[in-house]
């Protein structure tokens, strides 16, 4: 009986999650070519998207492994480089050279190119900095971003005009800005998509029961370091996407804009919307992205009332606002239909 | 090679100055840790908060005319102050209801927010600090000693004796010891824990306001981000030492500053230009991690196994 119950259920969220995604696009689309978002505004869209990346791949190590990472802006910084040098390589060599399709592409391969690259450098930090944890694993990962941040600062090709003309200590200049605020929102997507499966399964419980009890997780047969360094890597593998597209989003980097205090931003966003919860995460990172911009005055202090909301976040409410709750369309879609949750549940346990 | 030998000896006197400055730094930070096991990144900024406070006695006290390092009273009343507020307002709180994380958390806005603060307050663009010391230059054996430089050497010294002392002689130091032994049975022997983690603080960073003198006689600036790198390499030193350890604390900054300085002069010769000064930031923080995988508990600790 369950067997056939439950994908029946699966199914229909899927259809119904879809077809969110797809009203959601069909508004984007709609807006952007009847020209009643500005090119600003899109600008702000193409920062949200950033930080909802950057905030639901931290989530994964702050919320769902309970442990504050504090150099994620170092992986963001590789996968920049990496992507904007690798696009700047294939424009000079003319290959996949011309607008539309071939621009897209070009972008996908560098933004995937910087994704794995951090991922491998996330695994080369995570398996070290992981024997720690807590305080000391926030000041180690705070230590190899720094020390991230320092190397590409003084590595000739990372500055300047790339590859060829490059100088150390320079801004890397020139870079095309090939992020396409649609291609953006589906790489959003899917970001949001893949970490939602990924908590959920097998490796997420996982993570979930190491961050529960570290030591029962591990006599219980889990390999903790393993799936510490997993859920790292997960982290670091989408920050580097995000750098990818903030690349190519704003053609210049420099290595100086991916401190620590950029990092601790987006540690402010995961604390915030909710330590586990990846629905609190993105209306975080949208909220704290956007409220900047639209309060013009506001932006000048705005680090000084993040400050001070995020203490009384952390005494009234530990786990933030949303704690682990994640909204679901389905529970929407069957409250309104009239199938409340409860109702469902009382159904399966009947079925049991 | 006489002046190779002098040059050297330059560079380790140097060395011994930042590393003071640093090791009162680490001080602070050990002492909280060793009491309340959180890191306190505001205590960086601490430091900050003291040279502003100089910034703006000095040319009080020089009007009134008195010597311009009494200003350190009115920076050390300050930033004890700062301390202890920062404490009862955001720390207390959160340690009595949440977790480990959210203290760390806290910690980490409250820095955010003392230096977004300052920023607001002063401006962003660096203030000069008035003259504090002005000591004649000595000369010996063909070596420049600035006078300056050995008073900073001279007072961290002092001030690391004097807190030992504190701390071993003393019936609060005693409390202090005990507290950070094991909170609640100390409580049980009649020590009043709030205060004495009150104290803790207070002293910690009235310390910090005594870096802040230091440091500012050497480079006299104040930012509103000065706390932040040096709170973090004086965090290094106290990581390095085996936190919690006062005496370890000391030869952690030490070790810290001379590195940093003797980095800063040879490792672009040594390496053949591969690795120059620029580097020695990531240099500090590549000690940090080594200590970390090699010896958590740090110079002086003891390893301590993990109860279930």
């Amino acid at each position: 009986m369950i067997d056939v119950k439950i994908p029946k259920e699966k199914k229909k969220g899927m259809i119904i999650n879809l077809a969110g995604v797809l009203l959601l696009f069909g508004v984007l689309v709609v807006l952007c070519e009847t020209g009643m978002l500005s090119n600003y505004i899109k600008g702000i869209l193409m920062v949200c998207g950033i930080a909802v990346i950057m905030a639901c791949s931290l989530n994964i190590t702050v919320g769902y492994m309970g442990q504050i990472a504090l150099g994620d802006c170092g992986f963001m910084a590789i996968g920049a480089y990496t992507a904007a040098l690798i696009t700047k390589a294939m424009e000079s060599g003319g290959i996949l050279v011309g607008a539309g399709a071939p621009n897209t592409l070009r972008f996908l391969i560098g933004t995937l190119a910087g994704g794995i690259l951090a991922a491998v450098f996330g695994v080369l930090v995570g398996i070290p900095a992981l024997r720690l944890r807590g305080d000391y694993l926030a000041i180690i990962t705070l230590g190899f971003g720094e020390i991230i941040r320092v190397i590409i600062q003084n590595l000739k090709f990372a500055g300047g005009k790339g590859f060829s003309e490059g100088q150390a200590g320079q801004a890397l200049i020139g870079i095309n800005r090939l992020a396409d605020l649609y291609v953006v929102f589906w790489i959003v997507v899917l970001t949001v998509v893949i970490l939602f499966t990924f908590v959920r399964s097998k490796y997420g419980r996982a993570i979930i029961a190491i961050r529960n009890d570290d030591i029962a997780a591990g006599a219980s047969g889990l390999n903790t370091t393993f799936y510490k360094v997993l859920a790292f890597t997960v982290s670091a593998f989408f920050a580097g996407i995000a750098g990818g597209i903030f690349a190519h989003y704003i053609g210049s980097l420099n290595a100086a804009s991916f401190g620590w205090l950029k990092s601790t931003e987006y540690v402010i966003m995961v604390v915030f919307g909710g330590m586990g919860s990846l629905t609190g995460s993105i209306i975080a990172a949208v909220v704290l992205s956007a409220l900047p911009e639209a309060l013009r005055s506001f932006s000048e202090y705005r680090m000084l009332v993040y400050s001070v909301a995020l203490v009384l976040v952390m005494i009234f409410k530990p786990t933030g606002l949303l704690g682990t709750y994640e909204f679901s369309l389905l529970r929407l879609f069957n409250r309104i239909t009239g199938k409340s949750g409860k109702k469902l549940a009382d159904k399966k346990q009947e079925v049991k | 090679m006489g002046t190779q030998v002098s040059i050297f000896i330059q560079q380790i006197i140097n060395g011994l100055k930042i590393g003071s400055v640093y090791a009162l730094v680490a001080l602070g930070y050990t002492m909280v840790y060793g009491i309340i096991r959180l890191i306190n990144f505001a205590h960086g900024d601490f430091i900050m908060v003291g040279s502003y406070v100089l910034l703006y006695t000095i040319p009080i006290m020089v009007a009134c005319g008195l010597p311009a390092w009494t200003a350190i009273i009115l920076a050390v009343t300050a930033c004890a102050a700062v301390g202890v507020t920062v404490e009862k307002v955001a720390y207390k709180p959160v340690r009595e209801k949440g977790t480990k994380m959210s203290a760390l958390i806290t910690a980490i806005a409250m820095s955010l927010f003392l230096e977004n603060l300052a920023q607001t307050v002063f401006g962003a663009s660096p203030k000069p600090v008035g003259t504090i010391f002005s000591f004649p230059n000595l000369e010996l054996a063909g070596i420049k000693l600035n006078g300056n430089t050995m008073l900073t050497i001279a007072i961290g010294v002092v001030m690391m004796i004097a807190l030992q002392l504190f701390v071993k002689k003393t019936k609060m130091g005693k409390a202090m010891r005990a507290v950070s032994e094991d909170g609640e049975a100390a409580i049980l022997m009649g020590i009043n824990k709030n205060r004495t983690i009150s104290i803790t603080f207070a002293i910690g960073s009235a310390l910090a306001a005594v870096a802040s003198l230091m440091y500012c006689a050497s480079y006299p600036q104040a930012t509103p981000t000065l706390g932040s790198m040096l709170g973090l390499k004086a965090f290094i030193a106290a990581v390095l030492g085996g936190i919690g350890i006062i005496p370890g604390a000391m030869l952690g900054g030490i070790v810290v500053g001379l590195v940093e300085s003797l980095t800063k002069a040879y490792i672009g010769t040594l390496t053949g230009g591969v690795i120059t000064s620029a580097f020695s930031d990531a240099i500090v923080f590549g000690i940090l991690i080594v200590v970390l995988i090699v010896k958590p508990s740090g110079i002086l600790g003891k390893n301590v196994g993990e109860k279930v």
